[in-house]
């Protein structure tokens, strides 16, 4: 009869700073089942992990940069792309991964991320979208779907949400995907994906949020939310989805595609010197 | 054929290039930044050499990603600049802060313009040296110096470098668009001769484990300063603009914020003797001193010569650096002297820290900006109050 045997460690150990647990996230909060994939991630890297440099803006997912041990920097909200285009470009051997959520990405720091996209400086974006600004208490944001309803919408959200991936295909990503917190092999691998893929790259993960978007929107738990994504989810095989197919309305009885989109093979951002420089 | 990186000799160059030149001598490696009228000259000439001498220029999407690059860029370890007016600086305002939080060395030049708003863009003005000072929100203390001339804005900006270095703060380097856009004689040392103060760096190899056991913030009780570690180097850190202790820890209590935003002013107070410049002339018997920094320094200083010629003790002390602001000498200043006028491009902002140190009324010449103060109103105001 086999022994059992009792570890005191997990494989992830070296990649977590343990003395700052517990972590800040609320019961059934997706963030840490993506942080986990990340962190699988870079142990599979084969890159060392002195070499990997994770870059969050501000919000519950830029709080990630504060649980992974590896060099980490918690910026300012919406800032965590141009601070990673510079220290990509300044140390071009690092290989530096944005996390950060759909708020601070999108709203106060869509512009960078669209303009990073246009250049596809080579930098990892890990893009947690849990359609609310959840750390502020559930407030309504760019991609919050329409009708829905946050603290700053308590009639229903007025206005239509962002697309991520269409967006990111448009503004000239290299690789973009999006995948659910249900889906932690897929997530883990096209991370781990990114790494080998040079150029802007980006990966949306919807995450449940049940304190700041499920009590407004009648979803009771994270657990709801990841029976609606196995329901729901349908995987794209040829990445040919229009934009009017990638809304996501967790409200509606239609599906919320994943995959991959985008993968493309442009030469990444590379600034200019001059041949005889010193 | 090769790039010079330092244009050693004598040359007749435009106030802006010769600030690019000075950050190329300096070693500045990145450049980040966004056009603006007055200060384009210098992104455009370091478009041209900083891929000459193996550096990075990237122009952003605005000033708030430029301020943000040029920190991410700092923390990878290259010496970092930007540049801009005042509807830029105050976009750069929110990363500044962060600049100050994360003690990240980085040079800020301000070429000003008349202001607020959109103000006047191709005229001078110097109207942004309060904002340079308290513009980000929150107590902190940083650096700010004020060249008079093309060669300063040479000088200057080799000096705001090894600062920013030295002491790990952001140093604003605040000129005008008279300055800026004046074509004169600099001379460029040889590259030997120019200055370079080393980043404080860690002495102990790092031991690779992270969790807490490496402190990056923890400061030498001599000048408060914290060795910078810089990304990719295996310290594990961790940098965040929150409330942060010694090993870079987020702690949300009154007691960490308290002994961290008071270190991050003292370290500037203490050390403020190595960090002031004052430029005086005709000072040591004066009775009325004119105080002023920029361009309106060399009005001041015309004013004072014809001063002189009337026979009337006047002095000007210049500030070369405006932050910190020079307390001391006011004090000692005002044992003796009554009458102090302050000369500036605006409606009176360094002349409130000359009234508050000195406890004296302060004589204004001020001006909201669109052109130079001519000597003139400053020799009228000498005279008047004599």
């Amino acid at each position: 009869m086999a022994s059992i045997q009792l570890s005191n460690q997990h494989p992830l150990d070296s990649l977590i700073r343990s003395d700052r647990l517990p972590h800040i996230w609320c019961p059934g909060c997706g963030i840490g089942i993506i942080m986990r994939c990340y962190a699988q991630a870079i142990l599979e890297s084969g890159i060392s992990q002195e070499k990997h440099v994770v870059v969050s803006g501000i919000g519950c997912s830029g709080r990630v940069a504060g649980y992974m041990n590896i060099d980490s920097y918690h910026t300012t909200h919406g800032r965590a792309i141009p601070f990673a285009v510079g220290l990509k470009l300044a140390k071009p051997e690092l290989m530096v991964t944005v996390f950060s959520g759909d708020g601070d990405l999108t709203a106060i720091g869509g512009n960078h991320l669209i303009h990073a996209a246009r250049r596809n400086v080579d930098i990892k974006v890990v893009c947690v979208n849990n359609f609310n600004y959840g750390m502020t208490g559930g407030q309504v944001g760019p991609t919050t779907p329409k009708g829905a309803r946050g603290t700053t919408a308590p009639y229903g959200n007025p206005e239509l949400p962002f697309n991520l991936p269409y967006l990111m295909g448009a503004a000239g990503a290299n690789y973009v995907s999006r995948w659910t917190t249900i889906h932690v092999r897929q997530t883990k691998d096209d991370i781990l994906h990114s790494f080998n893929h040079p150029g802007f790259t980006f990966i949306e993960v919807l995450a449940p949020c049940p304190i700041g978007f499920g009590k407004s929107n009648n979803i009771n738990d994270g657990l709801e939310e990841m029976e609606l994504y196995r329901d729901r989810c349908v995987l794209v095989s040829d990445g040919d989805v229009r934009a009017e197919e990638l809304t996501i309305d967790l409200r509606e009885e239609r599906p919320i595609y994943v995959g991959n989109f985008i993968d493309r093979d442009q030469p990444p951002y590379r600034p200019i010197h001059l041949e005889n420089a010193q | 054929m090769t790039y010079r990186t330092v244009l050693t000799g004598k040359h007749f160059m435009h106030g802006d290039h010769a600030c690019a030149e000075g950050a190329i001598a300096a070693g500045c490696r990145f450049f980040g930044g966004y056009p603006i009228t007055p200060s384009t000259e210098i992104a455009e000439r370091l478009a041209r050499r900083l891929p000459e001498v193996g550096g990075v220029f990237i122009q952003m999407e605005d000033e708030l990603g430029s301020m943000a690059a040029i920190l991410g860029a700092s923390c990878g370890g290259k010496r970092v600049m930007t540049a801009t007016s005042g509807p830029g600086l105050s976009l750069m305002m929110e990363n500044l802060g962060l600049g100050v939080m994360l003690e990240v060395p980085c040079v800020v030049v301000d070429v000003q313009r008349g202001s607020p708003s959109t103000g006047l863009p191709t005229m001078p003005g110097q109207s942004d040296v309060m904002q340079a000072r308290w513009g980000s929100h929150g107590d902190y203390a940083l650096v700010a110096y004020s060249p008079w001339s093309p060669q300063e804005m040479f000088d200057l900006t080799v000096l705001a470098f090894n600062i920013a270095d030295r002491y790990r703060v952001p140093v604003l380097l605040m000129t005008d668009e008279v300055v800026g856009h004046m074509v004169e004689r600099v001379i460029i040392p040889p590259e030997d001769q120019i200055d370079h103060w080393p980043r404080k760096r860690p002495t102990g190899r790092p031991s690779g484990s992270g969790n807490g056991s490496f402190k990056p913030f923890s400061a030498e009780e001599a000048d408060l300063v914290p060795p910078m570690v810089h990304a990719g180097e295996g310290y594990r850190l961790h940098f965040t603009g929150l409330t942060h202790d010694e090993r870079g820890y987020p702690d949300m209590t009154a007691e960490t914020h308290q002994r961290l935003v008071t270190r991050l002013v003292e370290k500037i107070n203490r050390n403020a003797d190595q960090i002031i410049r004052i430029d005086p002339y005709y000072m040591d018997d004066a009775q009325i001193v004119v105080v002023a920094y920029g361009c309106t320094a060399r009005s001041a200083r015309r004013a004072v010569r014809l001063a002189r010629e009337r026979g009337i003790p006047a002095g000007l002390l210049r500030l070369v650096s405006l932050w910190p602001f020079p307390e001391q000498l006011f004090n000692q200043l005002a044992a003796n002297i009554e009458t102090f006028i302050v000369a500036e491009m605006n409606l009176g902002q360094m002349a409130l820290e000359v009234e508050r140190v000195t406890k004296r009324p302060v004589k204004g010449v001020f001006h909201a900006g669109g052109e130079m103060i001519a000597p003139e109103p400053i020799l009228k105001a000498i005279i008047n109050n004599e």
